[in-house]
């Protein structure tokens, strides 16, 4: 097996008073893609949000490329997409627009024209591209989140449900786009009910933990 | 700093998607301070007197009234998320988001004020004043307005509690806003209060933008 690029080792977490998980440990190396599955409840929201350091972990170490994620921040922070239950879409402006901005955000000051349209493309979004975000359905903005993702370029993406209020074209489309990230050497974690339809590694959080941490 | 510079582009440009968000605010102050004139009736000197409380505080309400927005949207369409992921300092993102409230509310709002200030019988001169004070003061209130919002970020009421947490914080600009016009109309030191607005208005530079990331890291978790 290849080395792991990502290792995960003892995380802990602790949320509201409950320990939502504890002792976790995993490596993914690249190419690798991890589905994490379990009840709801069973800490997978919690587990990316620690993951993106957006949620402080109790216990344990998060390492890339064998450093210390929490050492430095803002370049882990460059090296990962999100793709949350929200959107992070703004609804007044356009796909493309909202694209574009995600882009500046994460510090591009212009964006590639022929990058920005792939993305679009690759879900269909190009018809789509001009209208503002707020009168799309919930599918569309879901692609169009996923296209913020996969225009991101980074090596891991961290997802979120990403097959929610997808339909059969959309998440053929998302296999595609994923199936690509993954071959180009990327990562991916992504909490899911579904089957992702990729080749993946599995991680069970199993059932809801339970409501007080023994003593 | 490219990312400082998108947001702050961002910011403005979904202002001016939406005017009417900033048309009310503006509206309000316009309102607020021409009833002093109408309840008090006719009496210059009254009038002159208090103008520079009165603009001052109606101001202040104004621009609390645009900020409990601030942080809010972008906390309930998860925009905030990738200001919390995005790879430079959050710090920056929060001074930002103030820079672009102040040149929507701050700006127009010290423009207006001379204007306004033409009810209250004030002279040229003072009107200038006016203006001026309020260019120095308003940084400092949306700042700390900020901090207020991103305190109260997913709190119930929360423009309620953000009027009851900012309002304090920004009475010392308020006591010297009000108070320079003041010392000119009087013959006191005009350029003493204006300095110590602008230093005011420094201080929450330095202070407020690490506040605001904490307190905005604390409502991402």
């Amino acid at each position: 097996m290849a080395t792991s690029l990502l290792d995960v080792s003892d995380l802990a977490c602790r949320r509201g008073g409950r320990k939502v998980f504890e002792r976790l440990s995993f490596g993914l190396a690249a190419g690798e893609l991890l589905a994490l599955v379990g009840r709801n409840g069973s800490g997978k929201t919690t587990l990316l949000r620690a993951l993106a350091l957006l949620v402080r972990p109790d216990a344990g170490a998060i390492r890339w490329q064998g450093a210390e994620v929490r050492d430095e921040p803002e370049a882990w922070r460059g090296r990962l997409a999100w793709l949350g239950h929200l959107e992070g879409l703004k609804g007044d402006l356009s796909v493309a627009e909202n694209l574009r901005m995600a882009e500046r955000l994460r510090g591009d000051p212009s964006p590639d024209v022929g990058r920005v349209d792939a993305a679009l493309a690759a879900f269909d979004l190009q018809t789509l591209a001009d209208r503002p975000v707020r009168t799309l359905s919930a599918g569309q903005r879901r692609r169009s989140a996923l296209a913020r993702v996969m225009l991101a370029d980074v090596p891991l993406w961290l997802l979120d449900e990403p097959l929610n209020a997808l339909d059969a074209p959309a998440q053929a489309a998302f296999r595609a786009a994923l199936g690509k990230h993954l071959a180009a050497g990327g990562l991916a974690i992504a909490a899911t009910h579904a089957d992702l339809g990729v080749p993946c590694r599995t991680l069970d959080l199993g059932i809801a933990a339970p409501q007080r941490a023994p003593a | 700093m490219s990312g400082f510079a998108a947001l702050v582009a961002r910011d403005l440009r979904l202002v001016w998607r939406r005017p009417g968000d900033v048309a009310v605010v503006l509206a309000f102050f316009i309102v607020a301070t021409t009833l002093f004139p109408l309840g008090i009736g006719p009496e210059a000197n009254v009038l002159a007197r208090i103008a520079a409380g009165v603009l001052w505080c109606a101001a202040l309400f104004a621009a609390l009234l645009s900020l409990d927005r601030l942080f809010a949207a972008d906390f309930e369409d998860g925009t905030l998320d990738l200001l919390l992921l995005a790879p430079w300092p959050l710090e920056l993102a929060a001074l930002a988001k103030c820079g672009a409230h102040w040149i929507v509310t701050g700006l127009p709002l010290a423009a207006l004020a001379p204007v306004l200030g033409v009810a209250f019988g004030l002279e040229p001169e003072v009107l200038l004043a006016l203006a001026a004070t309020l260019l120095v003061g308003t940084p400092t209130l949306s700042l700390i307005g900020g901090l207020a919002a991103a305190l109260t970020l997913g709190a119930r009421k929360s423009g309620a509690l953000l009027a009851l947490l900012a309002l304090p914080l920004c009475v010392p600009t308020l006591i010297f806003g009000a108070g320079a016009v003041e010392a000119l109309a009087t013959g006191g030191d005009f350029g003493a209060h204006l300095a110590v607005l602008a230093a005011l208005a420094l201080v929450a530079l330095a202070t407020t933008p690490w506040a605001i990331a904490a307190a905005l890291r604390q409502a991402g978790e």
